[in-house]
This record gives C-alpha cells, sequence and structure tokens, in this order.
C-alpha cells in the first residue's frame, strides 16, 4: 500500500519561499525522479493532494526529503508544519529518471527543479557516474546545498540570473558554452518548461540523450483522471497524450511536444 | 465477522435495487474519475463498492483536451478532460477483461457526438460480457459536438436515450446535465423515452482567469466544476428530480463523506456517485460505505432504504 500518514521530523526555510522537509514515512525505495502526493490539510479547500519531487531518501531512518517552494495555499500549509505533526501522502508515485553507470553526466536544474535532481546526483555517483551539475537560480541566495554536492564529488556549476554568483545568465546558456568542449553522455534536467525546451533543443543538436522532469496541474496522482496529460510523440510520428503522474513525470526529451498550442 | 452480521442477511441492510440491478450498497465511482477500475484497484477493494462505473467510452479513440487540464479552485475542480479515451474496441478487448473480475455489476459509460453514434455503442456493447447497464453521457461540457449539446434539450436528450433504448436490452442510465434551465423537463423526457435511471448532477460549466497573464487558466478555455462547491446545487437537483420521476435517482456532486452520501439519500437518491474525493484520497468510497453502516448502526435503522427520500420538509415548496 502506497497510501501513507508520515511524520514531519524537520520543516525549515533555507532560501527564500523555500522550505525542506523530513517526513518519517513506511513506503518501498523510491527511485529519483518520482513523487509523493500530499494532502495539504483536513479540509476542501485546499482540496486536491500537492505533488512533490522526492529530495532525498534515507532507507536506514524511513525518512524521505522534500524541498519545496511555497506558491499556494497548499505548499503554505505545508510550510506551517512543525515537527510531529502528520500529513497524508501517497507514493512513491511516477517513472522517474533511468541511470547509467560508468558515464559522464549533465544535471540540468532551474530553480526549484533542484529538488529531484540533487536525489539523482547522489544516486548517479554511487553508479561510478562522473556527475556535473549545472544549477541555475535566480540570485545567490537561492543556492542550496553546494557543499553537499562537493562533498559527494559532484562538480557544481552556477548560473545566476542577476549574476551575483557564478555564470551571469541562463543556466541553459552556460551549458551551450560547455557543449562546445564537453562530451556528455546523458543529460538530465528539471526546472520551468522554456529551459527544459532549451535543454531539448541542445540535447538534440549534440546528439546526447536527455531525459526531461515535467510538471502540469494534477489531481488523482494515480493515472485515472487523465487530467495531468501532456501530448507526446509516438514511435509513428503522431501524438498522443500520455499523463505526467503515471507515464511521467520524466520523459524522453524527444518525446515531449514542446509547443502543443498558441501558448 | 461482525455482531449481527450474516451472509444471507447483512445488518444492517445496505443493499438496494437500480433499473433492475441489485447493488450490495448504494456507493460507485462517478464516470471519469476511476478510470477503468485497474488504477485504483491497489488502493480500493473493487469487491466493496457498489457497483464500478467506467470513464466515458467513445466509438473511436479520443485524445482529450490541451493541457492544462485540471486546476482546482475553492472547495472544487474545474476539468477539461475532454473524454480522453482508446475507443469501444481497446475497451472491450483491454478493459473489460480486468472489470469483469469483480462482482459488483459493471456500468459501462457512453458518449457518441450523434444519435447514431449512441446507438451503435449500445449495440455492440450488449453482447459484451459483464456489462451490466449503459450509462449515456449526454452532459459532458468538455466537447464540441455531442455530450452537453443533447442533455440541455428535453427532446433531443429523449432522442439519444431512446435510440439506446431501443439498442439494446440493457439497463439504461441517462446521466444529465445541471447547465439547464429546468433539469426536471430533462430527466422525465428521458424517464418517457425509456430511461431505467437517470445520474446527476454532471459537472457545472465553468472558467478560471489567470489574471497576471490575461488568459484562462485552461487549455480548453472552459470547463467543468465539480467537488465540494457544487454540492448545494446537486441536492437541490435531486431533490427536484426524485420527486418528478419514477425511475431512481443516483445522486452526485460534491460527496466527501458519508454525511453528504445521507444527504443525497434524503433528497431522494437511490444511490450515490463519489467523483472528486477518489481524485483527492483513493480510499474515500470505501471510508463512505464504512461510514453509512456506522450511521445505520448507531441509529439503529435495519435497511438503508428507510432513508431515502425521507427528507422531512417543513412545508412544500
Amino acid at each position: 500500500m502506497s497510501l501513507w500518514i508520515g511524520e514531519v521530523v524537520a520543516n525549515f526555510l533555507v532560501a527564500p519561499d523555500i522550505y525542506r522537509m523530513r517526513l518519517r514515512v513506511d513506503i518501498e525505495e523510491p527511485g529519483p525522479g518520482q513523487f509523493v502526493h500530499l494532502r495539504c490539510g483536513l479540509r476542501y479547500d485546499p482540496l486536491l493532494r500537492r505533488p512533490l519531487s522526492i529530495h532525498d531518501f534515507d532507507m536506514d531512518k524511513g525518512e524521505i526529503e522534500l524541498l519545496y517552494r511555497v506558491v499556494g495555499k497548499g505548499t503554505a500549509w505545508l510550510a506551517a508544519r512543525v515537527p510531529g505533526d502528520k500529513v497524508s501522502g501517497l507514493g512513491p508515485l511516477g517513472r522517474g529518471f533511468i541511470l547509467p553507470s560508468g558515464k559522464t553526466l549533465a544535471l540540468v536544474a532551474g530553480g526549484i527543479g533542484f529538488a529531484p535532481l540533487f536525489f539523482l546526483a547522489r544516486k548517479a555517483l554511487a553508479l561510478g557516474n562522473r556527475v556535473i551539475f549545472y544549477l541555475g537560480v535566480r540570485s545567490r541566495e537561492h543556492l542550496l546545498r553546494q557543499k553537499d554536492l562537493a562533498e559527494f564529488g559532484v562538480q557544481l556549476e552556477i548560473a545566476t540570473e542577476d549574476g551575483s554568483a557564478g555564470f551571469p545568465g541562463l543556466v541553459t546558456d552556460l551549458l551551450a558554452a560547455h557543449l562546445r568542449n564537453l562530451r556528455f553522455d546523458g543529460i538530465f534536467a528539471c526546472g520551468p518548461k522554456n529551459m527544459l525546451a532549451a535543454v531539448a533543443g541542445l540535447a538534440a543538436t549534440y546528439s546526447i540523450p536527455a531525459q526531461v522532469s515535467l510538471e502540469e496541474h494534477m489531481a488523482c496522482g494515480l493515472g485515472a483522471c487523465r487530467g495531468c496529460a501532456v501530448p507526446v510523440y509516438r514511435e509513428d510520428g503522431n501524438v498522443t497524450y500520455e499523463n505526467v503522474c503515471s507515464e511521467g513525470p520524466v520523459f524522453p526529451a524527444h518525446r515531449v511536444v514542446w509547443k502543443p498550442s498558441w501558448r | 465477522m461482525e455482531k449481527g452480521e450474516d451472509k444471507a442477511h447483512p445488518y444492517p441492510n445496505l443493499t438496494v435495487e437500480l433499473a433492475g440491478l441489485k447493488l450490495q450498497n448504494p456507493v460507485m465511482p462517478a464516470s471519469g474519475t476511476f478510470g477503468f477500475g485497474e488504477e485504483y484497484s491497489r488502493y480500493v477493494d473493487l469487491n466493496a463498492l457498489g457497483a464500478l462505473v467506467t470513464k466515458s467510452i467513445t466509438l473511436e479513440p479520443r485524445l482529450g483536451n490541451l493541457p492544462p487540464r485540471v486546476v482546482e479552485t475553492p472547495a472544487g475542480l474545474l476539468n477539461s478532460i475532454g473524454l480522453q479515451n482508446p475507443g469501444l474496441e481497446v475497451f472491450i478487448r483491454e478493459k473489460m477483461p480486468f472489470l469483469r473480475r469483480f462482482k459488483p455489476p459493471v456500468i459501462v459509460n457512453i458518449a457518441g457526438s450523434t444519435v447514431e453514434e449512441y446507438a451503435e455503442l449500445a449495440r455492440r456493447l450488449e453482447k459484451v460480457p459483464g456489462v451490466a447497464a449503459l450509462e449515456v453521457n449526454i452532459s459532458c461540457p468538455n466537447v464540441k459536438e455531442g455530450g452537453m449539446a443533447f442533455g440541455s434539450d428535453p427532446q433531443q436528450a429523449a432522442r439519444v436515450i431512446k435510440a439506446v433504448r431501443q439498442a439494446t436490452s440493457l439497463p439504461v442510465i441517462a446521466k444529465l446535465t445541471p447547465n439547464v434551465t429546468d433539469i426536471v423537463a430533462v430527466a422525465q423526457a428521458v424517464e418517457e423515452a425509456g430511461a431505467d435511471a437517470v445520474s446527476l448532477i454532471n459537472t457545472l460549466t465553468g472558467m478560471a482567469v489567470d489574471w497576471e497573464k490575461r488568459r484562462p487558466v485552461l487549455g480548453n478555455i472552459v470547463g467543468g466544476l465539480s467537488g465540494p462547491a457544487i454540492k448545494p446545487v446537486a441536492l437541490y437537483a435531486v431533490w427536484r428530480v426524485a420527486r418528478a420521476v419514477r425511475v431512481p435517482v443516483i445522486g452526485m456532486g460534491g460527496i466527501m463523506s458519508a454525511r453528504d452520501a445521507l444527504e443525497f439519500l434524503l433528497v431522494g437518491a437511490r444511490a450515490v456517485a463519489v467523483g472528486t474525493a477518489n481524485l483527492v484520497s483513493p480510499r474515500s468510497m470505501l471510508e463512505i460505505i464504512h461510514g453509512l453502516k456506522e450511521y445505520l448502526r448507531e441509529h439503529n435503522i435495519d435497511d438503508i432504504n428507510e432513508i431515502i427520500g425521507g427528507l422531512e420538509v417543513p412545508f412544500p415548496l
């Protein structure tokens, strides 16, 4: 059964509007890129669960970590939780990243897209991969867990939009510059849709297989309601819809239809 | 086994009869919120439900609408899925074998863009083993052709139901839209046309606006509202329809708890369907069934049928 009640172990502000929560839960071992679907309150507003990607997992303690930005009623409720509080959750859900071993990998995170890629970096290194982690944030105060990543043995490349740390500009521009000289066996990305589309473009240009984690408004989380469906290419080139919750959230970048409408 | 319970005569009695079907309890999923059962089978013992209701099936596969397809509103959910489904053939081949393994009757929801399509769906499902009844979706607000266009006019609604009625001997349930001036007129028209039951309400048409981007939130611009926010509208519709037709009513619209289900039974629903609550918590229906049983026990009521239509009104409205 992957419907559970978790107990908050810690929940604290780590950057402007960004919280890190540790939750003690009895769940099967999650993979990087999978998510949990949390009920945010006991009443009808907010009504639906909120999908949060798994930031880390500690098998010995039986704890998952979540890193989330407060954007609305649901995440505001989560941010107000204190140790000992209970949270209803579903998961781990979805299909996560598929990692190779012994390769050179680029991880590309934009903003809160850092959350699942931290977990991915740790797992990637455990499989003997070399990891270069491209992290794009608005400003230096949004940089998180640099020390942890360095201790793991990750090569961190930072881009800030305001130029307050690292490369001044978009993380995808930094990645594009590096791709002229570096060879990667795989690219793994999570972040805003524009960033993912740019990563997919670069991956196609350099013929590097890429996996991207998508976001969409979600209801059931179980693949039943088709609410979080996104257009993707089938093998025959025609477009179909697949659920972010059950067939994703991670998709091969070349399968994603990046501009499905006038949006 | 719990006290006072034996298999032949369970106490209290939760069984209800509906359109020739015997339901072990009056709780079923609302079409579209429970996929084809499989998605929930890890969380819910499907054998515990009153009936299994599928997502709408169309003759040909449908891709559905542009994303975003769902958005939360205060105590509500606005959706514009657009009847995404694999089509009749795939449904029969790949979804029915799973569904027919379970004990509760399988109610297949059908949607067409022409009267003939509805009749064709009914004809072809008639022979499929395990199909216990058809729920005819003449109330989907998220498709351009068919759906609500039929359900919002009593004569059009009757035409569809009559065609389905003539095409099948299976029980026919007409699913009605609240997006009409007088839902009673539609209910009476489909009863006259041969419906064995009516289910109501489908979602209320609505929209959400992103004021910063100056755009509608949903890819389809408009959608259907469900959830606790619509419960008063649904109760009123069920109350009116239940008193105006002889066929049983399946009540739905914002049922989240056993208390909500009781309210629908009191205003005259013979059975209830749970929709949005499934999306919030996969075990909602089981909790509602348990809650109904508890309520009857606590109040020494032997039979849930005693509750149905039991609303006491101080004066006629």
